[in-house]
């Protein structure tokens, strides 16, 4: 049975009038919803498209923040060695970093949500099973599963994003059988069992459903988890290339001009990464706060 | 117990040979090691005999038998670039990294158990505020970005501290150790603060999150009925029972320090086994690559085992349950 549009309504008014509980959560918000706008809109907004090497002028290399170029704009946040207007540059790498982010996310979402759900479902062997491999890949770091992977795929956005998920999705895992285990001896699966519904239908269309709530929230702290990894591989030169930039490659490319005081290559593209990676985080532990059925009221 | 102890054990050998063949078809699977090794412009005479030395012309099972026969005498195979016994040459990059390892643990445990307890002491105080406050961005806020900033604040712009390598070091207890001199603690203290950082995070969160639930038990009404100073009262039942938490944690995440340490060393140009794993992923050099890998899975695999271990010990149902 499907919810009417109105409940849905009154409970996305319910769990905003809990989310803005929380000044900073929503602050948070606010600041991803501007990161997402000028991700999108980057080509809008940017002065300059700094990976078409015919737009990039070398006189305009290393500029401090706030000079003009031979552009005749404003650097705000200065250029780097090739000329690149580093705003430009971060606008167009939060759209590379948003994207890998989201999908790997994703990917690791429904990856882990179907392990984790037929796991719960079927239970006996297979279960025991899968949840050992599980643990086994949960008791190894993040890091170094998606530095092995990313050493065995080879370099590029679709592998990095099959990487990043195939370290991550574990964690989805876990928590999809956990609330779908909880959830399988319950009265409603019991009864939808017993009517002649093929099992693929009980699974998705009602244990599923219910056992979304965690998975939300581990998907939103893992996007931002894949957005750092992402960084961090990509600052240790094994993400993506600096023609296809990242923040991380970004950062990378303005480590070398740290020491002799050139910071604004690297650490503008890092503030950025920052401001994105910890906004995520504390929406996704309001999000787990407010969704939380023990929270007192 | 013994049952269980075997038990445990015959899982955590599979598991290391599992993972063993995991990591040698992996590493077989990537780009072709011959081409890296071996200069286009040689003689095709010399290219079959260096074919034939390293076993690229045998299957790839014949090929992990061999490297696992090899690895069971202690050889691990040679470097394809520094042409040194693989072994040897993680070896000799262990003490750097253990260094790096152990202090950060210091370093997060000194500062993470007291804030994460005063935080749960106090929880609605501002400092406590501040203390989580850090924390969350000890945990979310990516490793090598912290250090970029160090380098910045303390290297560049302050000029206190040097920004990488790591300084003269002193024989100690048969390693090469940079604590022995006031020169070498210079270089340790950025990169081991940097890496500490996550686990700072993480220990003052267990820490608070066990201040606040032992704060409302009875012993504790009862120690400070009893008359009990307020520091005595957290030093010895508040400590006391939070500990047991910590210690697992800190075993676990012992482990992921070192794994860790690869982001770190890269930052700080730290001459250790991470700084050597991603220099030999960017130039393929495979035995290098396998060998950490499969260290790196042996370390794990016999943290988990000793912590199941002493779970099985203090928890006698985990046994049970084991055994059925």
């Amino acid at each position: 049975m499907s919810l009417t549009l109105e409940t849905r309504w009154s409970r996305l008014a319910n769990f905003w009038a809990d989310y803005r509980q929380s000044r900073v959560a929503v602050v948070a918000l606010v600041v991803i919803a501007i990161v997402i706008l000028a991700a999108v809109l980057a080509p809008l907004i940017t002065p300059q498209d700094p990976y078409n090497q015919a737009t990039l002028d070398l006189a305009a290399a290393r500029l401090m923040p706030g000079e003009i170029g031979p552009g005749g704009y404003v650097h705000w946040l200065g250029t780097d060695a090739a000329g690149r207007d580093v705003f430009s540059a971060i606008l167009y790498g939060l759209r590379t970093s948003l994207l890998v982010g989201v999908l790997a996310g994703t990917l690791a979402l429904m990856l882990g949500g179907v392990v984790g759900l037929l796991a719960a479902y079927y239970g006996g062997r297979l279960e025991a099973v899968i949840m050992r491999v599980i643990d086994l890949q949960l008791s190894l770091p993040a890091i170094l599963l998606a530095l092995v992977l990313v050493a065995l795929l080879g370099q590029g956005l679709p592998q990095l994003v099959a990487a990043l998920a195939l370290a991550q999705y574990a964690y989805f895992a876990r928590t999809a059988h956990g609330a779908a285990s909880a959830e399988r001896n319950k009265d409603y699966i019991e009864a939808a069992l017993s009517t002649p519904l093929p099992a693929m239908r009980v699974l998705f269309r009602h244990l599923l459903p219910n056992a979304l709530p965690p998975l939300i929230v581990v998907a939103t702290v893992q996007v931002a988890n894949s957005i750092a990894l992402e960084a961090t591989l990509s600052f240790l030169g094994l993400g993506l290339p600096l023609t296809q930039p990242s923040l991380g490659s970004l950062i990378s490319n303005g480590f070398q001009f740290l020491l002799s005081g050139r910071y604004w290559i690297s650490i503008y593209p890092g503030i950025a990464l920052m401001l994105t990676v910890v906004a995520i985080n504390l929406v996704g532990d309001q999000v787990r706060y407010v969704l939380n059925p023990r929270r007192s009221r | 117990m013994i049952g269980f102890f075997i038990q445990r054990l015959l899982q955590a050998v599979l598991v290391v040979v599992a993972m063993s063949m995991l990591v040698f078809v992996g590493v077989y699977a990537i780009g072709n090691p011959i081409d890296v090794m071996i200069d286009p412009a040689s003689s095709q005479a010399l290219r079959e005999s260096l074919i034939q030395r390293y076993g690229f012309d045998r299957p790839l099972y014949a090929q992990y038998f061999i490297f696992m026969g090899n690895l069971l005498h202690g050889d691990m195979g040679e470097s394809f670039i520094y042409r040194l016994p693989v072994f040897g040459l993680i070896f000799s990059r262990l003490p750097a990294t253990l260094e790096l390892a152990i202090s950060a643990m210091l370093i997060a445990t000194l500062l993470g158990i007291p804030l994460g307890i005063w935080a749960g002491y106090k929880p609605d105080a501002v400092s406590s505020k501040v203390i989580m406050g850090v924390s969350v961005l000890g945990f979310s806020v990516p490793t090598f970005w912290v250090g970029l900033l160090l380098i910045m604040g303390f290297a560049v712009e302050l000029r206190w501290l040097p920004s990488g390598g790591r300084g003269p070091v002193t024989e100690l207890l048969g390693m090469k150790l940079s604590i022995g001199s006031w020169e070498g603690l210079s270089h340790l203290v950025l990169p081991a603060f940097n890496l500490a950082l996550f686990k700072l995070g993480l220990l003052i969160r267990l820490a608070r999150a066990g201040t606040v639930e032992v704060m409302s038990s009875d012993y504790v009404r009862f120690a400070r009925a009893q008359g009990l100073s307020e520091s005595k009262v957290l030093g010895l039942h508040v400590l006391k029972n939070i500990s047991i938490p910590i210690v697992t944690v800190f075993g676990l995440e012992f482990g992921s320090t070192l794994a860790f340490a690869v982001v770190t060393e890269t930052v700080f140009n730290w001459p250790g086994m991470g700084k050597l794993i991603i220099d030999s992923i960017t130039v393929l050099d495979r035995p290098v690559m396998v060998a950490y890998l499969v260290l790196v899975v042996v370390l794990f695999v016999l943290i988990n085992f000793v912590v199941d271990l002493i779970y099985g010990q203090l928890d006698p149902r985990i046994r049970i349950k084991a055994a059925q």
